[in-house]
C-alpha cells in the first residue's frame, strides 16, 4: 500500500535495528528521529553542504539524498560511532589545533575524513581537500580542518 | 516533503523490468537518487510506485574487451569510474570527468546510469560519451535495444525510454588509433555543475596528421546534451591549428541555445562556449598527436 510504513533492517554503529518506516522517509531522518542520533546534522536538505555526511559500509555518502530504504540491509556509522568511549584521533587532532569554530560542520568533515583515512591512510593534502571538497564550513575554517586531518593521519599510522 | 509511493527494491533485472511492465507511465525507477531525490523533494516528480534498483549487483561492473570495448553497468557508481584503472588507462577522459562530478559523496553513491536517464542536460557524462561515440543497452521485457547516447536525450529531463523500458549498460568503442578526447567544463567551484562544458574527440590520418573524423559536444548548452555538427565540419579533413580551432568554438557557440540563469546570461554563455571547446579541442588535438 501507497505510504504504508514497511519493516527496515540496518546496522547502525555496529547494532542492529528492526524499524517500521515510511518508504518516503529519508535516511537522516531516521537517524535523527526514530534513532535519536541528533549528532548528525542537517543543514541545507538539498545535497549542498555535507551536514548529514555519514558513512554507508564505510563509504561517505550524504544521508539527506539517501531514502532510508536504500541503506536496508547495510552498515551505517555515524558521529557517535566513530570513536567508541573516547574520542578518534581525527576528532582529538581536530579538537587539539582548533579545527572546531562553531562545529555544526564538524560531525559531517569527520564521517569525510574517516572514510578518506579508512581507505587511504597516508593521502595527500590535494586528497585531503578533495576528501572534503563535498562539506561545507560557514567559518571558512578549511585550512585547520585540512591539517588536523593530516596530523590524525600520521597519529594513526603509528607516528607522533 | 516527499510524497508518498508504494516501494519495491527488485534484486535482479527481470523482477525490476516486471515491476515497470505492470506499472508503466505510474512507476519511476530510481538508482542513487542523487539527482532524483532533489526534484522529489521539491515535490516535482510524484510516482505513485518506486521501483529501487540500486540493489541490483549485476548491473554493477566494467568490463573491456578489445573487439566490443569499454561496457559499463547502468548501476556503476561514478566513484568507481573514476578509480578504475582500466578506465584511467584506457579511457582517461571518463576519469577526469568523474573527477569533476559533484563532490566524493555524491560519487559514491549516484550511478552513471542513473545519471543519464535524470535527463538533465547540465550532465557531465552524456557530452563525454558523445565524444566517444558511446551507446546505451536499454532492456524491457521485449527484449534489448540500442540507441546512441546523443539520441538518447529528448529535451530538458526527457530521454528516450519507452514506458517498461530501463537503461542497463553503457557501451563505449574502443577510440580509433590516433584518436585523442578531453572534455572541460566552467565550474565556479571545482565539483560544480558545469556552466558551459565541451567535450571533444580528434582522429588524425595516420602520416600527415589531417583530422580524419571530430566529434563535438556540449553541456548545458541547450534543453539537452548538444552535438555541435557544423563546428565539427569546421575542423574535420583539416590539418588543424590555433585558427581552425577557434573557429570551431564560434561556429559551435551558434549551433547552441543556451539556457539564462544565475550562473550566466545567454551571451557570457555563448562566449565561454567559444573558450570552453577551444580549450578542450586543443587538449584532444594535443591527446590525438601523442597516440599518433
Amino acid at each position: 500500500m501507497k505510504g504504508e510504513p514497511m519493516e527496515l533492517k540496518l546496522t547502525v554503529n555496529g547494532k542492529p535495528y528492526e524499524l517500521m518506516v515510511k518508504p518516503n522517509t529519508l535516511l537522516v531522518d531516521v537517524l535523527r528521529q526514530e534513532l535519536k542520533l541528533t549528532g548528525t546534522k542537517v543543514g541545507c536538505l538539498d545535497s549542498a553542504c555535507g551536514a548529514c555526511t555519514v558513512n554507508i559500509d564505510g563509504k561517505a555518502v550524504r544521508s539527506c539524498s539517501v531514502l532510508a530504504f536504500q541503506a536496508n540491509g547495510r552498515k551505517v556509522t555515524t558521529i557517535e560511532g566513530v570513536g567508541g568511549d573516547k574520542l578518534h584521533p581525527i576528532q582529538e587532532a581536530m579538537v587539539d589545533y582548533g579545527a572546531i569554530e562553531c562545529g555544526f560542520c564538524t560531525p559531517g568533515m569527520v564521517m569525510s575524513a574517516k572514510a578518506l583515512l579508512d581507505e587511504n591512510p597516508n593521502p595527500s593534502r590535494e586528497e585531503v581537500r578533495e576528501a572534503i571538497q563535498g562539506n561545507l564550513c560557514a567559518d571558512e575554517g578549511y585550512v585547520k580542518y585540512i591539517e588536523a586531518i593530516e596530523i590524525a593521519a600520521k597519529k594513526m599510522r603509528g607516528g607522533q | 516533503m516527499i510524497a508518498d509511493f508504494e516501494y519495491f527494491a527488485p534484486k535482479t533485472v527481470d523482477e525490476a523490468l516486471s515491476l515497470l511492465s505492470q506499472y508503466r507511465e505510474e512507476a519511476k525507477i530510481i538508482a542513487g537518487g542523487q539527482s532524483m531525490l532533489v526534484v522529489m523533494k521539491q515535490g516535482l516528480l510524484t510516482p505513485e510506485y518506486l521501483i529501487d534498483i540500486k540493489g541490483i549487483t549485476a548491473l554493477d561492473y566494467i568490463k573491456y574487451d578489445e573487439g566490443k570495448g569499454l561496457r559499463i553497468g547502468a548501476l556503476t557508481i561514478h566513484r568507481a569510474i573514476e578509480k578504475s584503472p582500466l578506465i584511467r588507462e584506457r579511457f582517461g577522459v571518463l576519469s577526469e570527468m568523474e573527477r569533476n562530478l559533484a563532490t566524493i559523496q555524491t560519487r559514491n553513491w549516484g550511478t552513471i546510469g542513473g545519471n543519464l536517464c535524470h535527463g538533465d542536460p547540465a550532465g557531465d557524462p552524456a557530452p563525454v560519451l558523445i565524444a566517444l561515440k558511446a551507446k546505451l543497452k536499454l532492456s524491457s521485457l521485449r527484449g534489448e535495444r540500442t540507441i546512441e547516447v546523443e539520441e538518447f536525450s529528448k529535451d530538458y529531463l526527457e530521454v528516450a525510454l519507452e514506458p517498461g523500458e530501463m537503461l542497463t549498460e553503457i557501451q563505449v568503442p574502443t577510440p580509433p588509433p590516433h584518436s585523442g578526447v578531453a572534455g572541460e567544463k566552467l565550474m565556479v567551484m571545482k565539483g560544480d555543475m558545469g556552466i558551459v562544458g565541451a567535450a571533444v574527440s580528434i582522429t588524425l590520418k595516420p602520416g600527415n596528421g589531417v583530422c580524419q573524423d571530430a566529434r563535438i559536444a556540449l553541456s548545458n548548452c541547450a534543453s539537452t546534451p548538444l552535438r555541435t555538427k557544423e563546428a565539427e565540419k569546421v575542423l574535420i579533413g583539416k590539418a588543424i591549428n590555433e585558427g581552425l580551432l577557434t573557429k570551431a568554438g564560434e561556429v559551435a557557440s551558434t549551433e547552441a541555445n543556451p539556457p539564462v540563469d544565475v550562473h550566466g546570461s545567454a551571451e557570457y554563455r555563448r562566449e565561454m562556449i567559444k573558450v570552453f571547446v577551444r580549450r578542450a579541442a586543443a587538449k584532444a588535438l594535443e591527446r590525438a598527436k601523442a597516440a599518433s
